[in-house]
């Protein structure tokens, strides 16, 4: 039944069998163990994350396209929540309407970027895409009746997810079941099924011909693909998903600005976790938003240590200040696409394929 | 025929009277010339038309200087350097600190600004050819693993850039020569702006020379088309990306400098705030020819400032629409390079 | 029988994953013009691609003279002395016809610094030349094309010419052009080695021949005993001189 469920793309490596399910399980159950409110919002965004990040492999892992407008379409979602949110009032059905509204916009730029720019060379994609997103990130802070401009917009849930809301009475394993708890659960539940949905797509026959497109597209389209619809395809299929995350981001804040979505920093952080986790993999955005997330949360204390005991060593204290942390992100992105060009995950099955060889030939 | 003993460096005329030299295809020029001359329209005002058009052209060549080079980059050697614009920021910053150095001697102000301009256009030629020699060297001809790592040069190159001048804005003052404006006409044109304007038509004029009239001119113009028979014909044509990459990377110095003192101040992200723009302009100028990033970059720089006048809303968008439109009439670019 | 000027031994080159040259075992005399023939598909473009390094050689040996070439860079290959005129003819369209010549002239900064004595006996070869000088190489016409092509390869003396398939899409005149002038360079004691699917072309310059066909040599020999065997041809090339006039 698991090999059903994961589509028959199996981790094909014990240690990250056991990673997996590590993660998996201590994400279920992290209102329970980790209640405080930092800890609470890490494990919120490693859900986020990790669908964002999947959902941008299955473009630039499994198709080959590099694409810099993904977080326009994180952005979507959650504006698309937040504004539907305000003009309706906080309701399920606002969260609805607005999910649907994105996902319909999204859809309409998604096609028609895809099917303007697919015709042109990668690195026209890549720099349209780049110009769109720049477009839209303006935009957003200017249109300020509707999306709050730089401020952004503060807005409430439907009953349940708000924090107010206490279903039960009396502590339920130490934890006081509240909206936020069911909020996290909610997010957890949703990411889970787009997932394995993923992981459906593209160990379909759609997704072996997205991987054939990427390897050789002359070949592909020869043997009879039309390559532009299936990229197209590919291209709508992850803006959609990326736009469910930033819903689920949208109802996880309660705020949405142009910093929380549409920034560069977010595009970037999602291409090292991709990159670093292992492209064309899916379970790579898994693990890779883990490690970042952790990352990005605590190494900066872990640096701020670091830099109080080099405090008197001019340059070094520099290199360790806990401000400078994406430079060594930096460092280990170079570092991963020329040496672990399949990422963590690539690594971890290239290494077990290698054991499990080496123990056949001995037997 | 009596023509045969002549050598033929020297001929220009007898029977090449017969046929004429290709047609120089103006038509990208009309466009540029119609662009001013619509705005004129549209604005009005001679004076507000004269002062938007003069910063439109300082913008557009500014934006030229930068972008020259990663339009020759990627049209020899197939490389889209997204770092390019770290070189931007080193340049500015570069010329902070000399200005600041300055500051403490005697020299004249616009001295110091011709002084900062050597060096930091010295200081980026020598990080590009490290960041060539570190980065770009192993990826030849992997587009995509080019992308990933230009950029992650790019984020290393900005954080280094904070490290050494702190994560800060610089400002970045002119020199007291120039300062203000010239009144021509009611309209203030500053006198900076010409000043930009005139150090990018000069940098303008150098590569056209050098494209057209030198031999190493002659080798990029041909590995643009076609680098293996460039090769075939005995030319290293590596070392000579390098120096490409090297000048490219010292003319988006230059150009930071150019921009730095335009804004008056310097911050670690310019290098990316301008790197969509320049990929515009050369996406519009046609990948591998300067003279379309040339016209590309004053269409762009025009089209920013009129629009910013007339309709702020869309200022943003009319460079979008500006590429829409470009690559719809010419898919390639206004002066698109052949065997691409 | 003067030394080789060219030895490949046992050369096997891939295409990505095409096995393409399966062990090419070729010598090639100096001073003389030797003529590869084959169907479409041989390998021999791959073969003149591998002399130039354009192509990786994946095992074997390649001998220019007394150095080994399978491993340099293409420019260092050209450099010794080795002058290519691909398929495709390699012109550089926006560039005009004294812009292609000059490249072809290592020695020329400027076009008065080119050969002038050279270039006057290019154009006693090829007039359209002269005529075009300063036109884009791209507004000509195919023929001219290969002309210029095959100009910019003796602008400068070469030790060795490798020309493929000039002859290819050519109107009989200018074919007839083609074979003079390549007789004119043969007369100047360059190596020429003329890969060619036009049997009369092949008779009327070639002194040897190889055949190869799967990626292999299949005859080396004299081209006048080829010539003379009709049975010889049908079985190699499946045709006849008799037929392809």
């Amino acid at each position: 039944m698991m090999r059903r469920l994961l589509s028959n793309d199996l981790p094909k490596s014990p240690w990250l069998s056991a990673a997996l399910l590590l993660i998996v399980v201590v994400l279920a159950f992290a209102p329970f163990l980790f209640p405080g409110v930092k800890a609470m919002s890490v494990a919120a965004k490693i859900l986020i994350f990790i669908l964002l990040v999947a959902s941008y492999d299955l473009l630039l892992g499994y198709t080959g396209i590099v694409s810099f407008a993904h977080t326009m379409f994180f952005g979507i979602g959650a504006y698309g929540v937040a504004i539907a949110s305000i003009k309706l009032g906080e309701s399920w059905m606002a969260v609805a309407v607005g999910l649907g509204a994105a996902l319909m916009l999204s859809a309409l730029l998604s096609l028609s970027i895809g099917l303007f720019s697919l015709r042109v060379r990668a690195i026209f994609f890549a720099m349209i895409t780049l110009a769109v997103a720049s477009a839209f990130q303006t935009l957003a802070s200017q249109l300020s009746e509707l999306t709050g401009g730089e401020d952004g917009l503060t807005f409430k849930n439907p009953t349940w997810l708000s924090p107010s809301f206490e279903p039960f009475e009396a502590e339920v394993f130490g934890l006081l079941i509240d909206g936020r708890a069911l909020s996290y659960w909610l997010i957890y539940l949703v990411v889970a099924v787009m997932f394995l949905l993923l992981l459906r797509i593209v160990n379909s026959p759609f997704g072996r011909v997205l991987q054939a497109i990427r390897e050789n597209d002359f070949r592909a389209e020869a043997i009879g693909y039309r390559t532009v619809a299936y990229r197209t395809l590919s291209n709508l299929l992850s803006s959609l998903f990326a736009s469910i995350a930033g819903a689920l981001l949208a109802i996880w804040l309660r705020y949405v600005g142009p910093d929380t979505t549409l920034s560069f920093e977010i595009m970037l952080d999602v291409l090292l976790i991709v990159v670093i986790g292992g492209m064309g993999t899916i379970y790579g955005a898994l693990i890779g938003s883990v490690l970042f997330v952790l990352a990005q949360n605590y190494l900066q204390d872990l640096l701020s240590i670091a830099s109080q005991s080099f405090a008197h060593t001019p340059v070094l204290a520099d290199l360790v200040n806990p401000d400078r942390w994406l430079l060594w992100l930096g460092l280990l992105f170079v570092l991963s696409v020329y040496y672990f060009p399949s990422g963590v995950v690539g690594r971890l099955r290239h290494a077990h394929a290698m054991a499990k060889r080496k123990s056949q030939r001995q037997r | 025929m009596t023509s045969s003993d002549k050598p033929i460096g020297n001929e220009r005329h007898g029977s090449q009277a017969v046929l004429p030299k290709a047609q120089f295809d103006l038509v990208p020029l009309f466009l540029l010339i119609g662009l001013t001359g619509s705005a004129w329209l549209a604005v009005g005002s001679h004076s507000s038309w004269l002062t938007l058009t003069v910063a439109g052209l300082t913008m557009g060549l500014i934006i030229f200087v930068i972008a020259s080079g990663l339009t020759l980059v990627f049209g020899l050697m197939d490389v889209l350097n997204f770092g390019h614009g770290v070189f931007i920021a080193l340049g500015a910053f570069v010329a902070t600190s000399v200005m600041a150095f300055g500051a403490q001697t005697d020299l004249d102000g616009t001295v110091l600004l011709f002084i900062s301009m050597t060096v930091a256009m010295a200081v980026a030629a020598a990080l590009g050819f490290v960041f060539e020699r570190l980065i770009i060297r192993p990826v030849y001809g992997l587009h995509l693993k080019q992308i990933l790592i230009t950029m992650g040069g790019m984020i290393i190159g900005e954080e280094l850039i904070k490290l050494t001048w702190g994560p800060l804005q610089i400002p970045l003052p002119l020199p007291d020569a120039l300062r203000g404006s010239w009144l021509i006409h009611d309209a203030a044109i500053e006198k900076y702006r010409v000043f930009a304007s005139a150090v990018g038509l000069l940098v303008f004029a150098a590569l056209l020379i050098t494209l057209t009239r030198t031999k190493v001119g002659l080798l990029i113009r041909a590995g643009v088309q076609d680098r293996s028979m460039v090769e075939a014909l005995g030319y290293r044509i590596n070392r000579l990306f390098v120096g490409v990459f090297v000048l490219g990377s010292a003319l988006a110095g230059l150009g930071g400098v150019l921009w730095g003192f335009y804004q008056q101040s310097v911050t670690a992200q310019m290098g990316s705030q301008v790197n969509v723009l320049i990929f515009i302009v050369i996406i519009i100028g046609g990948l591998g020819s300067i003279l379309g990033c040339f016209v590309g970059a004053l269409l762009v720089g025009l089209v920013a400032n009129y629009a910013g006048f007339l309709e702020p809303k869309i200022a943003l968008f009319s460079n979008i629409a500006l590429m829409v439109a470009i690559l719809l009439w010419r898919p390639q670019g206004l002066y698109p390079v052949s065997n691409r | 029988m003067n030394k080789p000027i060219l030895r490949l031994s046992d050369v096997h080159t891939y295409i990505g994953a095409y096995h393409i040259l399966h062990g090419v075992d070729f010598d090639m005399p100096e001073g003389e013009v030797t003529v590869l023939l084959g169907r479409n598909g041989a390998g021999k473009t791959t073969t003149l691609r591998s002399m130039m390094g354009l192509c990786p050689v994946s095992k074997g040996s390649i001998f220019f003279r007394d150095t080994a070439i399978e491993a340099m860079p293409t420019a260092e290959i050209a450099r010794l002395g080795i002058a290519y005129v691909p398929e495709s003819m390699g012109i550089f369209s926006d560039l005009t016809v004294e812009e292609n010549m000059l490249l072809a002239a290592r020695q020329a900064s400027r076009v008065r610094d080119l050969d002038q004595e050279r270039l006057s006996w290019i154009f006693s070869l090829f007039p359209a030349l002269r005529k075009f000088w300063l036109f884009p190489a791209g507004k000509l016409s195919g023929g001219q094309k290969q002309m210029l092509a095959i100009a910019r390869a003796i602008i400068e003396p070469r030790e060795l010419i490798l020309i493929d398939e000039p002859s290819k899409g050519l109107a009989p005149a200018m074919v007839n052009n083609l074979i003079k002038a390549l007789l004119a360079l043969k007369a100047q004691q360059t190596s020429l080695l003329l890969v060619e699917q036009n049997f009369h072309m092949a008779c009327a310059l070639g002194d040897h021949v190889a055949v190869m066909d799967d990626g292999r040599i299949v005859f080396r020999g004299a081209m006048a005993d080829l010539a003379a065997d009709e049975a010889l041809q049908q079985r190699l090339l499946g045709l006849s001189l008799g037929v392809q006039g």
